[in-house]
Order: C-alpha cells, then structure tokens, then sequence
C-alpha cells in the first residue's frame, strides 16, 4: 500500500504541483459530464452519462491541487488514494490511476457511476471550504476505470500462492464480490454462493441498465474469476446447502453479504390490487429477466399513468424505467419535500430533465380499483413539514382534510427494504437486531459465530454499494487475521 | 447441471421429469418446490418437488403443460438440461397421523398433490383422494392417484366420467360418510375457495396450497403476496400452505387475472413456433 506522503514527495508529483498555480487550478470550472440528450434517452435503455473525454478529464484532474492532508480520502468509505489517481489522469497515465483505484476498490467503474459522491468524497473536497464546486472525483473515477476496460487490458491484481483453505461467500453483490476478491488475493479457495441465476446482486437486478450497464459488472466479476474466485449460482444458503453442509465441507469462514432483498408495503387499503407492486418485482422483472423484451417470457406491466412511491434511488430508477417502457405520466409521489430525498442528486435531476412529475408532501393513502382489480386511482393525503425528528429531518405531518385522488394505471411501492431473513432464520445462534439485521463487531464484522463474517446491507439495513464494499474489504482482512492466528497460515 | 434422467408421459400435457439434482434431492421434504428456468429468455416458474431419490441425487417433477413456460419445460427431452433450478424453498408440508384425511384437486393443482398424498399416506393416514376436472380428457395421474390413496373419487364437470359433479360434490359426499380429521386442497383457486367454504360449514380444518404468480420465490419481490387472516404473507416462503379458512380467495383471484392478456399473447407466439416447426 503506497504511503501517502511518500507517493506526494515523488519528483513528478512535486514537478506537476509546481506547473501551475494553486489559483489557476482552482479558477477552472467543474466539468460537466455530457449525458445524452432527455428526450431520446427517455425511449431506449442507453446510458445516461456518457463519460469524460481524456481532455474533459485531463482538465479536470487539474482543479485538484493535490492537498498534501487530502480531506476527501477522509469521505471515501475504502480510502482510495484520490489525489494519486487524479494526478496520474493529469499527466495522462490513464492505466496507472486504474491500478491505483483497484489497490482499495474491487469496483471502480461501479463506483464511479453509482457512489453518492456528493455526500462522500466530494463533500469533503477543499474546494467545498472555498465555496467552489467539488472537484468531480466520481467523473474521474468512472474514467479511469472505463479507459483500462475500454482499453482490453485489465490489470488481474496479483494472487498470493494458493493456502488451500476453502472460503464460502453467501451473496454476490458488492459485499460479497469485494470479499471474495480480497480473500482471493490473499491466497484462499473461495467459493461465492448466489440464489438469483446472475452474479451481482443488486447491480445486476436492481440498479437498470441506463445508469449502470450489465457490461460493466461483468468485466468485474469476470476478473474475479480470472482471480480464481468460483462462482455457484441458484445456491442458496440456508436452503440448498446449510451452514453445517459448508462446515462439513471443509468450509473455514463464511461471509454472509446476502443483502436487504425483502421489500416493504405500505400496509393501507387497496395496496393488493392488481398493477401495485415492490420496486423488487417490477426492476427484478425488467433488469433480471429482461421483461420489456418481446423476446423474453417474463412479462410486466407498461402503465400509462405510473406513479411510484417513494424518494430514494430506487424510485428514481422505478420512475425512470416505467418512463422508458412509454408511461405518459410517470409520477414521483413522496412524503416530505425533495430536498430530504435521499436519492442522489443526479438521480433527481436527470428524472426532472426527462419529464418525471414530482408530487412531493404527498402521501397515499388508498388506492382503487375496477371491477378487474386493477388500480385505477390512487388517494393522497396532503402534508406539511413539521418539526425535525431524531434524524434531523423535518418529518412530514399531515395536513388535515387536504386529500386528492390522483388517476393511476400502475403504482410502484419504493418504500425501503428490510434484511433478507433467509440467513438469519436458517442459522441457529446468530445475534440479530429488532429490525432483523445481523450484530457484528464494528471492528472486525465478526459475528457471534466466530467462523461467520458479515457485512452490506444485511448488516446496515438498506445502504450504498460502497459501504457494502468496504464492509467486505474489512471482513477479509479481519478475517484473513483470525484464521492466520487460527492455524498459523501466512 | 440440471440434466434430465428419464422423462415419461402421463398423458399428452403431462410428463415427469427426473431431473439431477443432488443438494436439493438431499435438502427437500414434501411439500418443498423449486423455481425452473428454460432458457436465457425463460420465465421463472414455480413446480413442487413430487420426489427425490438422494442415492442418485435427482428429483421428480410432474409438469402439466398449461402455458409456455410449462410446456417448454415439458418439452425437453432426456439428455437435455434445465438452464436454472433453485430450491427447495418454500415451508415443508406439516405431515402427521391426522386420521382422515381428503385431499381435493384438480387442473393444475393434481400433479404438486401426488406427493402430499404419498406422504400423508406414509404417516399412517387414510386417504381419500378426489380428483376432479371439467371432462374425461382433462383427467390426470389418475392411475398415480390411485395406487397411492385408500379410495379415488373421480368427478367430472359434465360427468363424462367418474361421478358427474364438481369437485365439491366428491368432497361433500364423504363429509356425509364419515368423521374427516382433515382436507388439503390444491388446484384453481376458485375450486379452492368452494372447498373451504364448503369445509368451513363442515367445521373441518382445511389446508389449501397455494398457486400465486411468482418471480423469485425467496421472497424478494412480493408478487405472490397473499392476504391470510387479515395479513399480508408471501407464498414462497411463509407458504405455500395456509389454513385455507383464513386465505381471502377472492384476492388471490383478482391477482391471478393479473397476467392473462400476456399469458394469452405468449401462447400464440408459442403456437406459431410449433407450426414453424
Ligand atoms: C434500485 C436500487 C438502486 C440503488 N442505487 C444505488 C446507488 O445509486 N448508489 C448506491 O451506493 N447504492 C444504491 N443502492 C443500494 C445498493 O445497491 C445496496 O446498498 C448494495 O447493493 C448492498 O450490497 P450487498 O452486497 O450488501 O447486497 P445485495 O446487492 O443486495 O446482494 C445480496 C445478494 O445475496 C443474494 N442472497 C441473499 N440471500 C442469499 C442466500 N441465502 N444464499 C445465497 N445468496 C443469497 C441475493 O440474491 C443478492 O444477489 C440501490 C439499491 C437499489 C435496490
Ligand atoms: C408453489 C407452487 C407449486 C406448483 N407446483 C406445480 C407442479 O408441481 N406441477 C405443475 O404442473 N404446476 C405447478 N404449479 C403451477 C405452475 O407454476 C404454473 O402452471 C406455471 O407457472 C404456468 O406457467 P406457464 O408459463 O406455463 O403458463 P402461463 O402462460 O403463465 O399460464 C397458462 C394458464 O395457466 C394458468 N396458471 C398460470 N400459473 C398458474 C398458477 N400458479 N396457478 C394456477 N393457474 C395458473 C393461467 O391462468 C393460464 O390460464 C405450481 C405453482 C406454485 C405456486
Ligand atoms: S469510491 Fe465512491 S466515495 Fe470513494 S472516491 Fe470513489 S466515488 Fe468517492
Ligand atoms: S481534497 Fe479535493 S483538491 Fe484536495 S486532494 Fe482531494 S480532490 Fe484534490
Ligand atoms: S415470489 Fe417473490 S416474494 Fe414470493
């Protein structure tokens, strides 16, 4: 791992500082990522951003001034060593500031695209304290890793001699991958168990196309195996094989990512009718089994007035996929107003460049149907924001007698998602919290059951690809040193 | 993975499949299914597990051809493989010596009840089994059925064969015969409400197996959400068996027309394909 001052003090390092100046730097303006145009993206599944030309970035590595304290590393859940890379975009060595992203992050290109930068990195950003925008360390992540796969020559991280010890992992999303490419590396035999028939959790069935293309987590978890990670499919834990099968296997550690998959309802009347259903099934329909193909045989609804409950991520890809498959009236409904949407902020504005209708400080109430049992209407209570709860949030109260019924064809409920409880019920001696997610030390994401690790969102509840990452990273290496201190493998 | 052992046809829309298998042949217990997949476009559907044989490491399956999914399934031949099947999921079958024991399907719920009734059998229960379907050709796994149960009731609709009458009727005769401890229904849910409307009035605990859409069945997705005695559970995994008094039928019915206009459409690309040969 490189020592931060030492890599700053490397004459390229101090030549590049030295060849502009500090206020020339910081007098450029934030690039701005060019994304295809609103009204052709809103028919197709293309991606949105289209990603940083070499001189858009090579640009805006320069407004970094290369702190020799990088405060933004601080705001990074894996601590990649942002100024190293931005200073190898700036004199052009695109494959090198690869590398030094995959020294901390199993998924850069992922990460580039999805992380909420705004609220990590770049929140701490210098710049910030200046009252200048960020520099845009997402954009450039993005790139970097984009050119090296772009490129074909990815970079297989080296793979310590095989220890022999076999590893199971339960999960393949961000959690689990970044686990499995940790311990790999480390030398161990590792072997990822996933319930879906497609690697990737999440990334796969979740996130859509247009924000985070299929492409991009394949080269991933194809590196993987190129590591030497097995992957088994339509295995689940708990059900298929147990905890004692894998024990009995020779199994040493177990890593449990299984993540948050179990969606929420609202509990109020109408909400079985036919056309409501979790933003699960209708992006697990369209991402995992490619609905809107006439090819495939899975089918999903197109609504023509949709409406989707909810602020965070997964309403803005609801909203935007139902868009994309010809709703006329794609509805973002929400309780409190848009500056608490925990979506992040490109979400909402490019779901607002693209003509979804945000009904904030609405909240339903009931829904209606015909005759059929399908949704026809939708009742929404009108609210105001009151006082700040624990959060810090101003929580929504309701505004008596102001309701309105809103015409809907197909409601989608976006509501949060709780632990998938698979693991948890199948696995006796686990210490679970009230809300169902698994208790690990903070330090080591060692649970009570010292052979199994846990981390992700089966852990936080519903969280980001990153911390999941960076929980995974740290249980391998907490994990590496208990079975090193177990049976003395170095 | 997932080849096919031995197939065989029970009759021209129904076959069983001995698929390999060996952690689910091991993990399973009546009442279990699995989720299969065919193909890289495949839809992921639902089908119980009628058997396993953990020596060999394959399970049986008992498909009815019903729509394009089924029938891709059921058109594969020995030696080939089914692309995705996960399992077992679902809770087991509650099996015990109940006593008496009637068990009512019919349509597409006869072939995940051939298991059921071979293992209510196995406990030491007495087994009457009543089979029902609109007319003669509909009829399925009647000799299966037979030689598994301590007495077979055949009912048809138009009463071109067995006893004419709905499914109900069969059912309604032995509550008139004998002390019943039990009834386990499987088929259209709208049969499904009749029996336990009937079963209710007969204050005979009844336990209906649920046949909801599904997509994932780990309960990810919610879509074959149900409402049991006021509450919403999902199939997959808090069933698929519920006390069949508490489930609000008419619910399930709604929610079951959902798909029909695409099940319509895809058989007609089906039925094209067939013609293109
Ligand atoms: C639509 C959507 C959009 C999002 N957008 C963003 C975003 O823009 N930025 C961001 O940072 N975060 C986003 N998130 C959140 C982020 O995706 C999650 O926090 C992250 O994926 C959690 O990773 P994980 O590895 O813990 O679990 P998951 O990604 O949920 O993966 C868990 C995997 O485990 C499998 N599994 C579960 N139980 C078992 C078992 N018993 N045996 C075998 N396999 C099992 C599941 O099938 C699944 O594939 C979004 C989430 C959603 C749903
Ligand atoms: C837990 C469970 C266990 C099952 N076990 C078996 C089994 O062992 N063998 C078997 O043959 N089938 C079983 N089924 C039903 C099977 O899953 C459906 O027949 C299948 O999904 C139909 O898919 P398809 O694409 O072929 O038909 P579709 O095109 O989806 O439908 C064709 C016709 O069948 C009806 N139909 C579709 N799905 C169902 C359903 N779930 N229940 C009732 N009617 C339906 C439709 O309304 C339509 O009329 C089970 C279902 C569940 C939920
Ligand atoms: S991984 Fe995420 S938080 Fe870390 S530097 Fe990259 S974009 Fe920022
Ligand atoms: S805080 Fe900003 S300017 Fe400083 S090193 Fe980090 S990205 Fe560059
Ligand atoms: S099938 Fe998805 S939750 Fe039951």
């Amino acid at each position: 791992m490189p020592n931060i001052s030492e890599e700053r003090s490397k004459p390229w390092r101090v030549e590049l500082r030295q060849s502009m100046k500090v206020k020339e730097r910081m007098a450029i303006p934030r690039v701005v990522m060019p994304s295809l145009d609103p009204v052709y993206r809103a028919q197709n599944n293309e991606e949105v951003n289209l990603g940083l030309t070499p001189e858009l970035a090579v640009l805006e590595a320069k407004r970094c001034i290369d702190c020799p304290e990088p405060t933004c590393m601080t705001g990074c859940p894996v601590n990649i060593y942002i100024p190293q890379f931005i200073k190898q975009i700036e004199i052009g060595e695109f494959a090198e500031a690869a590398k030094t992203l995959k020294m901390t992050s199993a998924l850069p290109a992922v990460c580039g695209r999805v992380c909420p930068q705004e609220k990590q990195c770049e929140a701490k950003c210098i710049h910030v304290r200046t009252g200048k925008d960020p520099v845009a360390i997402g954009h450039l992540e993005r790139f970097a890793a984009d050119y090296e796969r772009e490129s074909g020559n990815i970079s297989v991280p080296e793979v310590a001699a095989p220890n022999g010890i076999k590893i199971a992992v339960v999960g393949s999303g961000p959690a689990g991958l970044s686990f499995a490419g940790d311990m790999v590396k480390f030398g161990y035999d590792v072997t990822v168990f996933e319930a879906l028939h497609e690697i990737g959790g999440v990334l796969k069935y979740g996130i859509p196309e247009f924000r985070l293309p299929n492409d991009v987590i394949d080269v991933e978890i194809n590196n993987l195996r190129d590591m030497g990670v097995k992957f088994m499919t339509n295995c689940i834990v708990g059900r298929t094989i147990s905890m004692e099968d894998l024990k009995a296997e020779g199994y040493q550690g177990v890593f449990v990512g299984s993540g948050a998959g179990l969606p929420r309802f609202m509990n109020i009347k109408g909400e079985n009718l036919v056309g409501i259903m979790s933003s699960n099934e209708y992006l697990t329909r369209v991402n995992l089994m490619d609905a809107a193909n006439p090819e495939s045989d899975t089918p999903v609804f197109k609504g023509k007035k949709v409406a989707v409950i909810g602020g965070g991520n997964t309403a803005m890809d609801s909203v935007r996929t139902a868009l994309r498959l010809g709703a006329e009236r794609a509805m973002i409904v929400y309780r409190r107003s848009e500056e608490e949407m925990p979506a992040r902020i490109e979400e909402v504005h490019h779901a607002k460049e693209e003509g979804i209708i945000f009904m904030t400080l609405r909240n339903p109430i009931e829904f209606l149907g015909n005759e059929q049992g399908r949704v026809t209407h939708m009742i929404v209570q009108e609210m105001e924001l009151g006082e700040p709860d624990a959060s810090g949030r101003r929580s929504p109260v309701e505004k008596p007698g102001c309701t309105e019924t809103i015409e809907v064809d197909e409601v989608i409920i976006s509501v949060g998602v709780s632990p998938n409880p698979l693991i948890p019920r199948s696995v006796e001696g686990l210490q679970l919290t009230k809300w169902g997610t698994i208790v690990v030390d903070e330090e080591t994401m060692q649970t009570d059951i010292p052979m199994i690790f846990a981390g992700g969102d089966i852990v936080r509840g519903g969280a980001t690809v990153i911390l999941a990452m960076g929980d995974g990273r740290k249980a391998a290496a907490s994990m590496h040193e208990w079975l090193q201190g177990k049976s003395g493998v170095s | 993975m997932n080849k096919i052992i031995s197939k065989e046809y029970f009759s021209d829309k129904v076959v069983r499949l001995e698929v390999e298998a060996p952690l689910i042949a091991k993990a399973r217990k009546a009442g279990h299914f699995v989720i299969v997949r065919v193909g890289e476009k495949g839809e992921r559907i639902p089908l119980t597990i009628a058997d396993a044989d953990v020596e060999k490491g394959t399970i049986t399956l008992v498909v009815q051809m019903t729509g394009v999914s089924s029938t891709k399934l059921g058109k594969l031949e020995v030696g080939d493989s089914i692309t995705d099947l996960v399992g077992p999921l679902g809770k087991a079958t509650h099996i015990e010596n109940f006593g008496t024991v009637v068990c009512a399907c019919g349509g597409v719920g006869t072939a995940p009840m051939l298991p059921i009734v071979r293992a209510l059998k196995k406990a030491g229960n007495k087994v009457i089994t009543v089979l029902a379907a609109r007319t003669k050709e509909l009829i399925i796994l009647e000799e299966q059925m037979r030689s598994l149960s301590d007495e077979l009731i055949v009912m048809t609709d138009d009463g071109s064969y067995g006893n004419k009458g709905l499914v109900t009727n069969g059912v309604e005769k032995v509550l008139n015969r004998e002390k019943v401890d039990l009834c386990v229904t499987i088929g259209p849910a709208i049969m499904m409400k009749f029996v336990s409307l009937l079963t209710k009035k007969y204050n005979i605990p009844t336990v209906a197996s649920l046949n909801t859409i599904m997509v994932d069945g780990t309960g990810m997705c919610g879509a074959c959400r149900v409402t049991v005695g006021g509450k919403v559970k999902f199939v997959c995994v808090d069933g698929p068996e519920f006390d069949a008094h508490q489930v609000d039928f008419d619910e399930m019915l709604m929610r079951l027309g959902g798909y029909k206009d695409f099940e319509r459409e895809e058989m007609e690309k089906l039925s094209k394909l067939d013609k293109e040969g």
